[in-house]
């Protein structure tokens, strides 16, 4: 991903990554890394909490907790890339390109996840997938880092049998 | 229950410490927004909130003016004068012909004791206290324990004196109630004319003499003395109240730490504070004010919207 991340934006030039909260903001750290071994620079790497740019806001019940925004650059010009762990509706990666919105005008917004599980809500696609996979609507993908969760793997877990 | 925070906010004695710990920090986010270029996030867009102040005010209508903005609400300002409220229509029923105007939230600032409460056990919106009568303000009691957690950590255990007039002061109880909870040990200290009787029963150190306070305290919350309210003869003069409670330099150059001084504004210069100590360099009587916003959109967040009809049936529908 790594790799197919500066082939997009043709080099480190300008590049930022951005990760969602949570696991998004590990993700795009690994990524940093591993861009550092091959590229020795090491990218900028924001984070983005998208809770109060939600459209969902006034139907989840107690109000979700909101993490922190870190996007200490000029976006102006740059070449951004969305990480995040899952993609499934879009509506997270809606709310982020309305955050970034409100940061400035990037030249380029790519969007890099480690899961494409399908079930798209909105008409957004991914630019970088680490993996897709295939499963049923009430099934449950979570993916787990060590830097979170003690141990790093993805989950699946059928409606059924759950 | 529609929030973690339940309907309104009426003050912090009926807070659990769990609860206050959920505001400030879901402060700290908040406080980034008013440093970025656009200071406006989209959480609240559609909601209408009612500033319904009875008493004068400045710093805490625009600071929440400010909030609510910066969270895309939309507010409305109805100050008493120049309102139906002089014409001698009853708070219930300003309350009522604005609800019909189908508003979302009610901040409310009234000079009787437990307005707030009675407004809210009144109307479906939900109700935040900007201070009622000598009961409570508990957003600026809020912002004061923000502050001191900036400069501190943990409040478990720091030492914080209320000074001054405590007796008209809905701020002292809203910090009492709200520094106690927290685990910091709270002190007061003014003239006994100043300070309610029985005071102790809250929990509180009271100190006659504000040289004892300066040496017990971590902190002191000064509070303005409310000239306005002076005519009772509860001291003998201005010149005298400074010469015997004023915060001065010298008073604190003896402290045997360096004591954080917090004011909720606005201040009387040369009364209870002098100058050099308002603008010296353990004075946080403007971050304070920059808190204010952070606390009072973190309220704004945990109060609106989660509609609890509509949680059910987005829950009802993901079965």
């Amino acid at each position: 991903m790594a790799d197919e991340i500066l082939e997009l934006t043709g080099g480190t030039d300008d590049l930022v990554l951005v990760g969602i909260q949570r696991r998004g903001v590990q993700l795009a750290d690994r990524l940093v890394d591993l861009i550092s071994a091959s590229e020795t620079v090491r990218v900028p790497r924001g984070a983005l909490d998208i809770t109060l740019y939600r459209d969902d806001l006034q139907t989840v019940g107690p109000r979700p907790v909101v993490g922190r925004t870190d996007l200490p650059w000029e976006l102006e010009g740059r070449k951004v890339v969305i990480v995040d762990d899952v993609l499934y509706t879009g509506r997270t990666v809606r709310a982020a390109l309305d955050e970034l919105a409100d940061f400035g005008r990037p030249a380029r917004i790519a969007l890099a996840v480690l899961i494409d599980r399908g079930g798209r809500e909105l008409p957004i696609h991914a630019d970088i997938v680490g993996k897709k996979v295939d499963v049923e609507s009430g099934d449950r993908v979570d993916v787990l880092l060590e830097e979170v969760d003690g141990k790093t793997s993805v989950v699946i877990s059928r409606a059924d049998s759950a | 229950m529609s929030s973690a925070l339940g309907k309104d906010l009426l003050g912090l004695e009926p807070l659990s410490a769990e609860q206050i710990k959920l505001i400030l920090d879901t402060a700290e986010p908040f406080k980034a927004i008013s440093e970025r270029a656009i200071k406006k996030v989209p959480t609240l867009r559609g909601s209408t909130i009612v500033n319904l102040f009875f008493e004068n005010s400045t710093r805490t209508r625009i600071s929440f003016e400010f909030a609510e903005k910066r969270l895309s609400a939309d507010p409305v300002n109805v100050s008493a004068a120049g309102s139906s409220v002089s014409k001698g229509e009853t708070l219930v029923d300003t309350a009522r012909n604005l609800e019909a105007m189908r508003i979302d939230m009610v901040v409310i600032r009234h000079g009787s004791s437990g307005a707030a409460q009675f407004l809210a056990e009144r109307i479906k919106s939900n109700v935040i206290n900007a201070g009622d009568g000598m009961h409570e303000h508990p957003t600026q009691g809020l912002l004061d324990l923000l502050t001191l957690r900036d400069h501190f950590g943990d409040l478990a255990g720091k030492r914080v004196c209320i000074c001054g007039d405590v007796l008209h002061s809905r701020v002292a109880r809203s910090n009492i109630w709200g520094l106690r909870k927290v685990g910091a040990e709270v002190a007061v200290c003014g003239p006994r004319s100043l300070l309610p009787s029985a005071i102790e029963e809250l929990g509180v150190t009271v100190f006659d003499h504000i040289e004892d306070a300066i040496e017990w305290a971590d902190a002191l919350n000064v509070l303005r003395l409310q000239i306005e309210r002076m005519t009772g003869g509860y001291i003998p003069s201005l010149r005298e109240y400074n010469r015997v409670f004023g915060v001065t330099r010298d008073r604190l150059a003896r402290a045997p730490r360096d004591v954080l001084i917090l004011h909720p504004g606005p201040m009387n210069r040369g009364v209870e504070i002098d100058s050099d100590v308002a603008d010296g360099e353990h004075s946080v009587i403007l971050d304070q004010v920059t808190n204010g916003i952070a606390v009072r959109m973190a309220v704004l967040y945990l109060l609106a919207g989660g509609n609890p009809a509509l949680a059910e049936s987005a829950k009802a529908a993901a079965r």
